[in-house]
Parts: structure tokens; sequence; C-alpha cells
């Protein structure tokens, strides 16, 4: 057993019990339904903001765009505008494909080495952990965005109409919504690349596996509270729209799972500006993504630039005059 | 010893799947044939960096500074406020393996330190201890420690550093697969620039910078030695074709000043495309007048200050357009070169501009303007010949070429930091009918490292660049095999250095040479005898037998 992943488990585990124990043992409530979730969205937004200025802090002082294709150069040959922009509109392309449809895991390949008279390295086109990561973000985000009618009275149409498309597959009652269940189906997916791929796992750090066996079990109780124990809804509506309206109410008849759900979400928020889950504002801010490849046709400033010790020709043919002026070489000073 | 490992031996001891354990309880083995010798003191003395003494990697104690943690913590520092890249590069990464099986040196070694996402752990754990507020808060967390996943700089990972940081060529293929364009070269090159403040530097790289800054080129040949070899191959050029093509230097008031890699002046192959340039220069200038001049104190294209530090880099690369503005040239033409050609793609008018001393580039010859060059106003050689091929500016014979069964390596610098594919390609295929793409997984910009960039083309570390050699190579010998090619094209000076040796390691049937050498064999001069021979003076197809 590597604990690397057994460690994150058993923290996950025991955040759930905490709660969990907490409410129905302890009688809680106020603390995993009020205090932990006001705090956590302060530190949510407080520690997102603070990275991404951080990073906004530092200076950009080279244009280094990795190229991935044709540049722009002579007039007759085709550039490739949006692996290799000149113009801020083909870089607002290339950052659109990224942060949309993850363009550069989609190129993604599998490197394989076959041992044989030939031994030949053939690399061939490795989809998985790109669909894998698409479903897992996209259904993220639209359990996230169908979360949002617990803060809104009346729900907009277009959150019923996004349940509406969530929920077409019509299978039982209530309804399926898809997302839920692709979001834990990929989060299973990457957990698994994780421990069973060699190379993947040889990197993962624990930091690795925390949130995902924390997502996890946001959509494993998520799911059991729709599904299995259904829970009182307009209960739980009644307390979010406390929280939203800053007069919180302890509803009665919803039970602790709510609340290890809800406190597993605090905790997931407040960890993410402190981890690599800031992935998510980074991407904007990438020098290789987003910049154009025209550093030759439109100077870049570097805002720290300096002026450095150099050889000066003077010092260069000081050096070597006899030598120039005996091979022939023009000099600047005679003697 | 390690320059005797076979072919066989060296494929037996790949394994791509690291066997468990945990990467940070593995300390470091510096494995000869693995690591180039340290830097000579005087070479760091004559650039004035840091710590210049006598020191051997091999040994326990590296001669540091007392307070040598105390340098990395504020060289740390002072990087994450000046570059971007290097903070949001230490922040985002997920770890989630697209780059592992990226990198040459992975594929040919299977040392899992050498995938990209790991090479960037060794300073990212660094980070985390000594940087980020998570690490801090995460502290007082029963497990928190853990979770935070940072490591204390000690001598043992600074060693790690020192070998990883100088197993990465810096081609930056694994950006190219990033979901979040996290540039290992940009992260190498931190780690060196944070090495070379404790004097770590190797000689490799520490030597031809400190020979470039003195004598105007790595190799440190003078100005009347860099005549000379200019003129050998001049008097080989008469004796091929007939025609003196009188190579101009340091001329005031020429139109057009050209700068290359000195190993195009010094070492064979890159020898005959040199010959090239000059075949294609005096073809200009008796048939359109154009003037070109060579610089004996810019003699050097490359740029290894840009494997030691930014700074360096800076120093070294003042010189062309330093040049440019003392001779009073219109613009400046750039030979065939990889990172070279980062240099001055990237970073050369941002550091050493702007150039409004010179004209916006225009072709005299065919009037086209150079418009993705107005700004630095230096102009890659295919991009020219390219244009005039086009043109039908220049007499071409592709017969001459026609025993050469061709494939192209594009260069990581020019595919992946500018974009430079169809150029080269173009003129390619215009003095050669033999032309064969290697896998669409190996060319343009999924192109694999000749595995001796960065300064890695040493001897000492023969092992480490045939095994990083490999992809490239592999990828050859299947062209080799399937389409008979038995030349190896490229425009890059180490590449034709390099891939020579590992040409001759892995798929000795096949030659390497650099574009201009064709286009000097296929230029036909004014005024030239009937050729007999090619610029390597082997007879020319359909003229084997005259020798008999």
């Amino acid at each position: 057993m590597n604990q690397k992943y057994m460690l994150p488990l058993a923290g996950v585990v025991l955040l759930f019990l905490l709660a969990y124990a907490g409410v129905e043992g302890a009688g809680l409530q106020w603390f995993f339904g009020i205090v932990i979730p006001y705090l956590a969205v302060i530190a949510f937004i407080w520690g997102f903001v603070n990275r991404v200025m951080g990073w906004a802090d530092s200076a950009v002082p080279f244009r280094i765009p990795t190229t991935c294709g044709q540049e722009k150069s002579l007039p007759w040959i085709k550039q490739n505008r949006i692996d290799n922009p000149d113009t801020a509109w083909g870089v607002f392309i290339r950052m659109v494909l990224e942060i949309f449809l993850f363009r550069s895991l989609f190129r993604n390949t599998k490197a394989a080495f076959h041992r044989d008279e030939n031994n030949r390295l053939s690399y061939s086109w490795e989809i998985f952990l790109w669909l894998g990561a698409l479903a897992f973000h996209y259904a993220f985000l639209v359990t996230a965005v169908r979360h949002l009618r617990f803060f809104m009275e009346p729900v907009p149409w277009c959150l019923k109409a996004l349940e509406y498309m969530d929920g077409i597959v019509q299978l039982g009652l209530p309804n399926i919504f898809m997302s839920g269940l692709v979001l834990l189906a990929a989060a299973l997916f990457l957990l698994a690349r994780r421990i069973f791929d060699a190379k993947v796992s040889y990197i993962s750090l624990a930091a690795d596996y925390f949130p995902l066996f924390l997502i996890i079990g946001i959509a494993v109780t998520g799911i059991a509270m729709r599904y299995f124990t259904k829970v009182d809804v307009v209960g739980v509506k009644e307390f979010t729209m406390g929280i939203v309206t800053f007069q919180p109410v302890i509803p009665a008849g919803v039970g602790p799972l709510f609340y290890a759900h809800l406190f597993m979400v605090s905790v997931l928020i407040v960890y993410f500006p402190m981890s690599k889950l800031m992935h998510m504002g980074g991407i904007f801010l990438s020098p290789t993504r987003n910049m154009a490849n025209n550093t030759r046709a439109k100077r870049h400033v570097n805002p720290w630039n300096y002026a450095v010790d150099v050889h000066t020709y003077e010092q260069y043919e000081d050096h070597f005059r006899d030598k120039m002026i005996e091979a022939g070489l023009p000099v600047d000073k005679k003697e | 010893m390690s320059d005797e490992l076979k072919p066989d031996e060296l494929l037996n001891k790949i394994d791509h799947k690291p066997d468990g354990g945990d990467w940070m309880d593995t300390p470091v083995q510096i494995r000869p044939g693995m690591y180039c010798y340290a830097a000579k003191a005087e070479s760091v003395k004559t650039l004035g960096l840091p710590n210049a003494r006598p020191w051997n990697p091999a040994e326990d104690d590296w001669k540091l500074p007392e307070n040598w943690q105390e340098i990395i913590h504020n060289g740390i520092k002072e990087r994450l406020e000046r570059f971007r890249t290097f903070k949001v590069f230490m922040d985002i990464c997920v770890r989630c393996g697209a780059c592992a099986d990226k990198c040459h040196f992975f594929l040919g070694t299977g040392d899992p330190k050498n995938m990209p996402v790991l090479r960037a752990e060794l300073l990212r754990s660094v980070y985390r201890n000594d940087f980020t507020r998570a690490a801090k808060l995460l502290k007082f967390l029963p497990g928190g420690e853990f979770l935070a996943g940072g490591r204390p700089m000690t001598m043992d990972v600074l060693k790690e550093w020192w070998y990883y940081f100088f197993q990465c060529t810096e081609c930056r293929r694994c950006s190219v697969f990033c979901p979040y364009g996290i540039d290992t070269a940009e992260i190498t090159i931190m780690g060196r620039e944070l090495l070379n403040l404790l004097g770590l530097n190797i000689d490799w790289i520490a030597t031809p910078v400190s020979n470039c800054y003195q004598t105007g080129n790595h190799l440190g040949i003078q100005p009347h030695a860099f005549k000379d070899m200019l003129e050998f191959f001049t008097e080989d050029i008469e004796e091929i074709t007939g025609v003196n093509v009188e190579p101009q230097f340091n001329k005031k008031g020429a139109d057009i000043l050209f700068i290359t890699p000195s190993g195009d002046v010094f070492a064979d192959p890159g020898t005959y495309t040199c010959q090239g340039y000059l075949i294609l220069f005096k073809y200009l200038k008796d048939k359109y007048g154009l003037d070109v001049t060579w610089s004996t104190y810019a003699s050097e294209g490359g740029n290894f200050g840009f494997f030691t530090s930014h700074e360096t880099m800076k120093r070294l690369n003042a010189k062309m357009y330093a040049e440019a503005r003392r001779l009073g040239v219109k613009w400046i033409l750039g030979g065939e070169c990889g990172h070279m050609w980062r240099v001055i793609h990237q970073y050369m008018d941002t550091m050493n501009g702007p150039a409004d001393f010179l004209e916006e580039p225009v072709n005299p010859i065919t009037g086209t303007k150079f418009e993705n060059a107005k700004s630095t106003k230096m102009v890659h050689i295919t991009e020219f010949t390219a244009d005039l091929i086009k043109h039908g500016k220049l007499e071409l014979d592709k017969s001459r070429n026609a025993n050469r069964i061709m494939t192209y390596h594009d260069s990581c610098n020019t595919s992946r930091g500018m974009g430079l594919l169809e150029e080269p390609r173009y003129v390619l295929k215009n003095v050669c009918d033999n032309f064969f793409e290697m896998p669409e997984n190996t060319i343009r910009e999924q192109t694999f490292c000749c595995g001796s960039g960065s300064g890695l083309n040493a001897g000492e570390n023969i092992e480490l660049r045939m095994a990083g050699g490999l992809p490239r190579a592999n990828a050859v010998k299947y062209v080799h095999e399937k389409f008979g090619v038995n030349t190896l094209g490229t425009i890059c000076a180490i590449d034709r250095a390099a891939l020579s040796t590992l040409m001759e390691y892995w798929v000795p049937e096949v030659e390497v040479c650099g574009i201009h050498e064709l286009v000097g064999n296929a230029l036909i001069l004014p005024g030239e005898h009937d050729r007999e021979m090619d610029l390597r003076m082997e007879p020319l197809p359909g003229k084997e037998d005259i020798d008999e």
C-alpha cells in the first residue's frame, strides 16, 4: 500500500466522519452549516485573488511563446495562425481552444518501445487522458452551475434549461443527472490512472490524491442524497437561501449527510487557492500560450532590462590590432 | 567505460516503467558518461561570474560558499519576481503526466527523473517548502506537511539539480503537450542560473562563453585565423568550381552583415554549409551586386550564454548589433543555427534593441519586405534563400545532389521557438529531388532533439548524448530502411556536429548536411567550369568513373 494515497484517503474519510459525527452526535449544525461555509468562502476569495495578483505582479521580460506550427514569414508561405499566432486575435483563438477544449492535451501521444530486430520507438495518439479530463471538468462545471438553483429564487430559465438537458436521459425518479455520474466516473478514472500507470504513480504526490478523494467524496454524498437517502430538498433550499441572504437558519429534517457534503465542499474551496487546483487561474497567465509570436516584428520591452558588461569592438581591436593588420583585416585605429 | 557501450547494451538498459518508491528519497548518483566536466576556474573568472575555483562533480566537496543556501534562496526569490513564467510554472502543474514520455532523455534513458514533470519537481519541491503560504499554513495541521509536498534545500538536492538540469537540452518538446504550456526549458534555464550563482557551470558551456566574450566566437578563433579558415574554403571552392568567391571581412558600408555559428567555420560537416554560404554570396554579388560582409568581432552566431544565464546571453549577443552599427550595414542576415535563432527571434531585440540604426530588411534583389523581421532587422538565411528561389533569382542544377536521398530534421529552437518549418523544406526541395519526411510525431513542432543541445555536446557525456538522441536516430533509421534515405539535412550547427556522431552510433549509413551545402552544390556560379566534385570533394553523380 502506498501512503501517498492511503493517507489522503484516510484524511478525507476523517473529514467526512468529523462533520457527520459533529452533526449527528454533537448537534453542531450551526458550526458545519454556517460558520465553516462563510469562513471557507472568505478564504477562497482572498486566496484566489491573492494568488492571481501574485502572478500578475511578476514581470514578463521576454516574449517566449511555444510555437506549434508555421510562423508568419513570406507572403506565399501559409502560416498556422492559431498554433503560431502573430496577432492578438490569433492568441485569443489559441487561448479559447486551450481553455475550453484542452487543445494541447488533445495532441497527447503514447510512446512504445518495441524490442525486436528493429527496436522501433513508435508514438500513437493517446486520447483517454484528454477525454477523461474534459469529461471531468465539464461535468464539474455543470454540476456546480446546477447547484446555483439552491441559491436563487425564482430559479432562472437558463438553469432550468441546463437541468433539463442534464436530465434528458429520463431514467428513474428523480431524473438521473448525467453530470454527477460522469463527474464520479471521470474522477475514478483519473484516480485509477494515478494508481495503476507506473509513470503517473511515480510522479504523484499526496497533493494529487487528496483533491481527487475529496471530489469523489463530494460526488458520492451528493448522489447518495439525491437518489438514495432522498434529502429534504425544501429544507436544503431554505437553508441555502438563508446563507445567501445573510439570515442563516438551520432547518429541521436535513440530516448529517448534507452537512458532511457541505463540509467537504468547504474544505475543497479553502484548499483550492493554496494548491495545484489554481491551474484554473494560471492557464490564463501562461506566457508560452498567451503571447503572440511576433517578437522580430514588434519589439517587446523588458521592464527590468539593465545594462551589462560587454567586450567592445575597441577592446577587441586593441587586443588583436597587430594580428589584424598583418592579416590584412581593416582596423579602425592604425596604431 | 561508458564510451564503449554498444547500441544494444544501451537499448537493454531502457525501462520506461519506474519501479515504485518515492523519488524524493532516491538520492542522485552522478554517473560517468552522463555528466559534463566542471567549468574551468579561468573561464568563470574571465566572465566575472561567481565562485571561480577548480572543482570536481565526482567529489563530495563542491567547494561552495559558506552561505550557499541563502544565495539559492535569494536567487529563487528574485527570479520569481522577474519571470512570470517561473512563478506560474512553479504553481500550476497538476502532474497529469502528459509530458512524461515526450522527453528524448526519458525515452532514451528510462531514468524517471528525466520525465519533464519530475525535472521541474526537483525545483518545485524546494519552492513549495520555502516560498508558499500553503506550506506555512499546512504545517499546523496533522499530515499537512506531507500534503504540502515540499523538501528543504540540501546538498543532495543541489547535486540532483546539477545532474538533471544538465540532462535537459531545453528543447521544449514537453511544452507542446502541456495543457498549461509549462515549459521545462524555462525551468532548466532558471535552474542553471541558480547553479551559476554558486559557480556550478559545466566546462563545455563556460569555456566557449569565455572565448566568445574575449575573442568573438566559441572556439576562440582569433581574427587572422578566422580569415585564414574562410580562405581555405575559398581555395577549395576554386578547385571545385574554378571561381574565387572572395569573402569580405569587417567591411564598412556593406549592404548586409552575415553572422553564423563558428562551428560552421571549424568542424565538418558544417564547413560544407559554410562553403555553401560563400558560393551563394559570390553568386549574388556577381549577378546582382549584393555586398555581404563577414565580421571577425561578431564571428559567432551561437550563444552559449543562453545556457548560462539571461545576463550572460545578453553580454554575448550585444556584439551583433554593435558590429552592425559600427559597420553601417542595412540589416543582418543569420546563418543556419538552432539556439542562435531562438535568441535572435525571442530575445535579441528586447535585450539589446531597439535596432533603430538599421533599416527594415528588404531583399534588394526581389524587393520582398521581410515584414516578420521589421523590428529586430535580422533575417534567417532560409527565409532569404527561399525568397530568392521563389522569385527565380537563382540558377540551380538539382542533378548535382541526385545522390542524396534526403530527410529533414527540424531543430528544436527553430521549430518550437520560432516556427521556421516550411522555408528550409522549400529550399531543400528546390535543390534536391529526393526528399522523404520522417514520421509525423517526430518532425515539425514535435521534432526530437539531437540529444546534445544546450551546451551538452561534450565528449565525456557520450552515453547521455547517444541515449538522448535515440528517438531522433530511431526515426531516421525508419526512413533509411523504408526509403533508402542516406542524408539527414538540418539547419543547426550543433545538429551538424551532434547528429554526425549520433548517426555513426545508431545509423552509420546516413550522413548529415546543412541545407546550404546542397544550395552550394546546386547553384551555378557565373563563369564556373564543369564541376566534377561536390563540396565534399567527392565525385558528383554521373561523374563517378572519372577517377578510375
